[in-house]
């Protein structure tokens, strides 16, 4: 796959944006999650008023053959209702905090979706047959010409007793003629896409769960909260196993959280977590049932020059993904994002500046909650390139072939149709450049917190606010 | 609409029409899940009333289609389909079932899909060798090379059914198709393939045992996956079973040794499970060289899952070794082992342990059960963790045989005064279960001496779970130690509650009044226990009273008539006309009940 930017190969261009372009934001509308399936044919994204929204990729259209299939609405559901635990007096959010899609196993799709408290699981699947012909009533419900039913228990009378009786009288019966009884068929009928609620795996957590990930054995799914990791299969929902426990006996002695975990996408037995003091811990679940003890610690040392009164809130780590290839991981902290190689635990293999240039702005960036963002990050499919948000509805993109990076922004005003996304700059200098935007004029309440790449192809999804943006490439 | 009414009526009425049947039919599709539910169930009855040529041709199309409905209709019709032979005209026409169940067997949903292979297999065997051939071979294989793996799963359970009854040629395309499905991308299949790959061993000829199913045996048994090679533990005994004895060592021992200490703590627990299974299946020899060193190990594992199934085990693998030279085998390997397990870390460990230990001393006699393992129990006894107390405890009989029960009471009875005051009351509720059992093997009066108030207190516990409990004990207690006993120990002391300021302890006066009368026979009844029931019926609490009620109800049976008509009669008279209805309410169910009206 070609690189993110810049170079000959291609640019990024606009396709499509979802959602209002009132100025006015419902708080109920925000995007909360966005993930594409395995296949990359849907997209599903989640929203703080606990609706999923499923997109699928068109087929490309024979009038417009310059653009590719666009991503339409294919199925809407509300996954999570707002609930009150009556027992600790807790308002429990139906904001959606993660999707996970499953991989597919027959014509039905399946995904799992998380509010901070409840996993449920979804299946959304296709109807295009209804069943037609009553007995009783005729196609709009209404009761049939009673003469027809009495008309049935004249002709049915004689047959009655063979009923009750059994099977050896079956061949007396096949003489009476019952043809009067007609049996439902089944007609052709518009496409009807459910969604239906599978399973619903409650009450495990305490605390706010933050991720939930699919193993690559197909039958079980992890799910962490702030303080505890659990292991579920997928089929039974009245219990799960409780492998990671990071709660002291005191509450007042705890110093660090869980801030996501994600299973490996190929060795089964395989988990990371990331904590808020910016490690992450690789656990093996073929060493013990319980993985309070890691196998991997993935640490950077501290640059002592660089220590602030911030150094321990940056460096929480917000986001950890695994690469396709099973062999990296990438982590996003409030600044950076790092590419570790599995086999190598004392530093990343690669660092990435996001917003470098935040960095003297943190005092301001704390004293308006900023600094606690949690950011997402992700791979394309090849994991040749990485990307992630920023403020001012920008997000970058890293090469890791090229190191070279850039920043777009989703916004309205280049949502016309093929626009090609002119790359910005933040001027971080003493003299703003033309084209260059100024540290303090950037929009710290428009976030793009979260972003998908489309598994094969050069599609992302990146939500700002209410809106998802869908870009893809443009082939030169 | 007046006839219409009448016909709905009569067919509500059940009498002579079909119209319940055409209701059937239509509920079939009706939104309500339930009545579709209901339907399903009732298919036979629909397909009966339509014949078996129309149930072919439409009721079966219909039903093939229908496939996007709920688990539980699914699941109804995938069973009700297993059934349906006959309603289709017979084993000429059971191949019109294959369609539908076909359909269920690639559903998400794994408790259908089962139920779809399950119907399947029942149906394989109505099936000519030539339908078999023809109609369902061809769906094993549409199955198994379907595309999504939910199919491919559900035919790896169809094989070992289709195999022996067709041709040659057709043997070898089976055989191929599950060497694929043990290959499979998904590792869902491989589970599958795995887990089945015992039973379809057992069908195939000796010669491809050897050649096929060893070799994906081993490959599945080293899968990357370890949910799937602990699947591979389980088809190790049936594969060992079907093989020589001078086979097994190169066929299946380098496979059974690598999963006993494979790295992932699942595999080994899944060994440790099967542990019984794999000794019986390999044979004195083996076991002698290869599993007792295995199961030490397993034992000592660093894992405490794997230590307690491996616990949990001792004694039916003590149980079943070569009897030449059992006693050496456990004194000088298994019994080190035990011995640090009785100390080990985990409570799960313990008492999986102490739910069997007992056991060895039949094994082992009276000798060394003294010397050895008495310490051992006795260390149990004393154990923090109640359920390890619980464990021993529970099992004393299997002691009592070999050594008698004094050697332990000694320390038995600390223990057991312990369990009895334990904060949990689930654990005073386990000991008071096994109260029964140990009065009998310590004997009467040492159970007077040491028991019997523990017994009496427990009547007045603070949980009503206990009391209840309490007074189910002493009732197995008299049934033990007989009717003279009761009335010299316990009758006086539950008399006595009656007088209780508490109105709970005289109701539980009354409940054991209600458990113990029959076994306490007619004479200590209406002597003793009548008058303290019929005196309670001037209680001032209510609930007193209408238990009082519930009483003579009860214990009246055991009366003689004299009795009830001239002592039991009159004062459930006067409850009859209690201020309070409850009371009223039992005493006139009680009168009924008696006949005294």
């Amino acid at each position: 796959m070609a690189g993110v930017a810049g170079g000959n190969d291609f640019q990024w261009c606009f396709s499509q944006v979802k959602g209002a372009i009132d100025e006015d934001v419902a708080e109920a509308d925000i995007i909360s999650t966005v993930e594409f399936n395995y296949s990359g044919e849907l997209l599903a994204t989640g929203d703080k008023g606990g609706r999923v929204v499923i997109f699928q990729h068109e087929q490309e259209s024979k009038n417009r053959p310059h653009l590719r299939g666009e991503y339409n609405v294919y199925s809407t559901f509300q996954s999570h209702e707002p609930e009150f635990d009556y027992l600790k007096s807790l308002e429990i959010e139906e904001k959606i905090n993660k999707i996970r899609w499953l991989p597919q196993q027959n014509a039905a799709h399946f995904l799992l979706s998380t509010n901070d408290k409840t996993i449920k699981l979804w299946k959304i699947s296709e109807r295009d047959k209804r069943a037609e012909g009553y007995n009783l009533k005729d196609e709009d419900g209404r009761l049939r010409d009673p003469f027809r039913i009495t008309s049935l228990r004249v002709c049915l009378a004689v047959p009655q007793t063979c009923l009750i009786l059994s099977m050896t009288l079956c061949d007396n019966f096949s003489k009476i003629d019952c043809c009067t009884f007609q049996v439902p068929v089944l007609m052709p009928m518009d496409l009807m896409v459910e969604a239906s609620p599978r399973r619903i795996f409650a009450n495990a957590h305490t605390y706010h769960i933050n991720s939930i990930s699919v193993n690559s054995d197909h039958e079980t799914y992890l799910s962490a909260d702030d303080l505890r990791i659990n292991l579920w299969h997928l089929e039974i929902t009245d219990r799960s196993f409780n492998i990671v426990d990071i709660k002291p006996a005191n509450m007042e002695e705890l110093t660090e959280v869980i801030t996501a975990a994600e299973c490996h996408p190929h060795q089964c037995n395989v988990f990371v977590y990331s904590s808020s003091k910016g490690t992450i811990r690789l656990c093996d679940m073929r060493a013990a049932a319980l993985c309070d003890r890691h196998s991997k610690f993935f640490e950077e040392p501290e640059d002592p020059s660089s220590r602030s009164f911030f150094s321990e809130i940056i460096s929480s780590i917000s986001d950890v993904k695994f690469s396709h290839s099973g062999r990296y991981m990438m982590t996003r902290d409030y600044l950076s994002v790092k590419v570790w190689d599995l086999n190598m635990e004392n530093r990343p293999v690669e660092t990435y500046q996001v917003h470098e240039y935040l960095r003297s702005k943190l005092c301001s960036l704390y004293e308006n909650d900023c600094i606690f963002d949690k950011f997402e990050c992700c791979w394309n499919g090849s994991d040749s390139a990485i990307m992630t948000g920023s403020y001012n509805n920008f997000f970058r993109m890293f090469d890791r072939n090229t190191r070279r990076d850039i920043t777009l922004e989703a916004s309205r005003e280049s949502s016309k149709p093929r626009a090609t996304l002119k790359p910005r700059k933040v001027s971080t200098g003493g003299k703003r450049k033309k084209d260059e935007i100024s540290v303090d004029s950037l929009d710290f309440n428009k976030k793009i917190l979260h972003t998908a790449w489309h598994p094969k192809d050069n599609v992302i999804a990146v939500a700002a606010t209410n809106n998802l943006y869908i870009f893809q490439d443009k082939i030169n | 609409l007046r006839e219409g009414e009448v016909s709905k009526m009569a067919g509500a009425d059940g009498d002579d029409s079909l119209y319940p049947i055409a209701v059937l039919i239509d509920e079939l599709r009706n939104e309500d899940v339930q009545l579709r539910l209901n339907s399903i169930k009732k298919l036979s009855t629909i397909a009966l009333a339509l014949g078996v040529e129309r149930t072919r041709t439409e009721l079966l199309p219909f039903l093939t289609d229908t496939i996007y409905d709920e688990d539980e209709v699914l699941l109804a019709l995938a069973e009700q389909l297993g059934n349906f032979t006959m309603l289709v005209g017979g084993p000429e026409y059971v191949h019109c079932l294959l369609p539908p169940l076909e359909s269920l067997a690639t559903v998400e949903e794994t408790v259908v899909r089962d139920k779809a292979v399950e119907s399947l297999r029942k149906i394989s065997q109505e099936h000519s060798p030539v339908d078999l051939e023809v109609h369902f071979e061809p769906l094993v294989k549409r199955l198994a090379s379907g595309d999504w793996f939910t199919s491919r799963t559900s035919a790896c359970g169809l094989f070992s059914v289709c195999y022996p009854r067709v041709s040659s040629t057709v043997k070898a395309e089976i055989r191929q198709h599950f060497r694929t499905l043990c290959s499979d991308d998904t590792p869902m299949v491989r589970r599958a393939a795995a887990s089945k790959l015992g039973e379809f061993a057992k069908v195939l000829e000796l010669e491809y045992v050897k050649s096929d199913i060893i070799s994906l045996f081993t490959a599945l048994a080293s899968d990357e996956q370890d949910s799937v090679r602990l699947l591979a533990v389980e088809a190790c005994v049936s594969i060992a079973t079907l093989l020589p004895q001078e086979d097994l060592e190169t066929l299946v021992m380098p496979t059974l040794r690598q999963a006993a200490e494979d790295k992932s703590w699942r595999v080994r627990y899944m060994v440790a499970d099967k542990f019984s299974e794999l000794q019986k299946a390999v044979g004195p020899e083996i076991t002698k060289n290869d599993l007792v060193p295995a199961f030490q190990n397993l034992l000592k594992d660093c894992e405490a899952e794997v230590r307690a199934a491996a616990a949990n085990k001792v004694k039916e693998f003590c149980e079943n070794l070569p009897e030449d030279n059992r006693e050496q085998i456990i004194m000088t390997h298994i019994l080190p082992c035990v011995k640090e397990l009785v100390s080990d870390t985990n409570q799960h460990v313990k008492s999986a342990l102490a739910s069997v230990i007992m056991g060895l001393s039949t094994i082992l006699g009276k000798d060394n059960t003294i010397e050895h393992l008495l310490p051992l129990f006795l260390a149990q006894l004393k154990d923090e963790c109640p359920e390890v107390r619980l464990n021993i405890i529970s099992n004393l009989d299997c002691v009592n045989e070999v050594i008698g029960i004094r050697q332990l009471s000694q320390s038995l009875l600390p223990a057991i005064v312990e369990l009895a005051e334990d904060a949990k009351w689930r654990v005073r509720l386990a000991i008071i279960e096994y109260m029964p059992l140990l009065a009998g093997q310590l004997g009467v009066e040492f159970f007077d001496e040491k028991l019997n108030t523990l017994c009496m207190a427990w009547l007045i516990d603070h949980v009503y779970a206990i009391r209840e409990a309490a007074t189910c004990n002493l009732m197995k207690l008299v049934e033990k130690f007989g009717a003279e006993w009761a009335q010299n120990t316990i009758v006086p002391k539950v008399l006595g509650m009656a007088n209780d300021p508490n109105y709970l302890h005289r109701m539980t006066t009354l409940f054991c009044i209600n458990a113990l009368s029959k076994a306490c026979g007619q004479e200590i009844t209406t002597k003793q226990m009548l008058p303290v029931v019929l005196k309670m019926s001037n209680d001032q609490v209510a609930n007193v009273r209408f238990n009082v009620a519930k009483s003579l109800q009860k214990i009246g049976p055991i009366l003689d008539s004299n009795a009830l008509q001239t002592e039991v009669k009159p004062v459930l008279e006067k409850l009859a006309s209690d201020t309070d209805m409850d009371v009223k309410y039992f005493a006139q169910e009680a009168i009924s009940v008696l006949a005294l009206a």
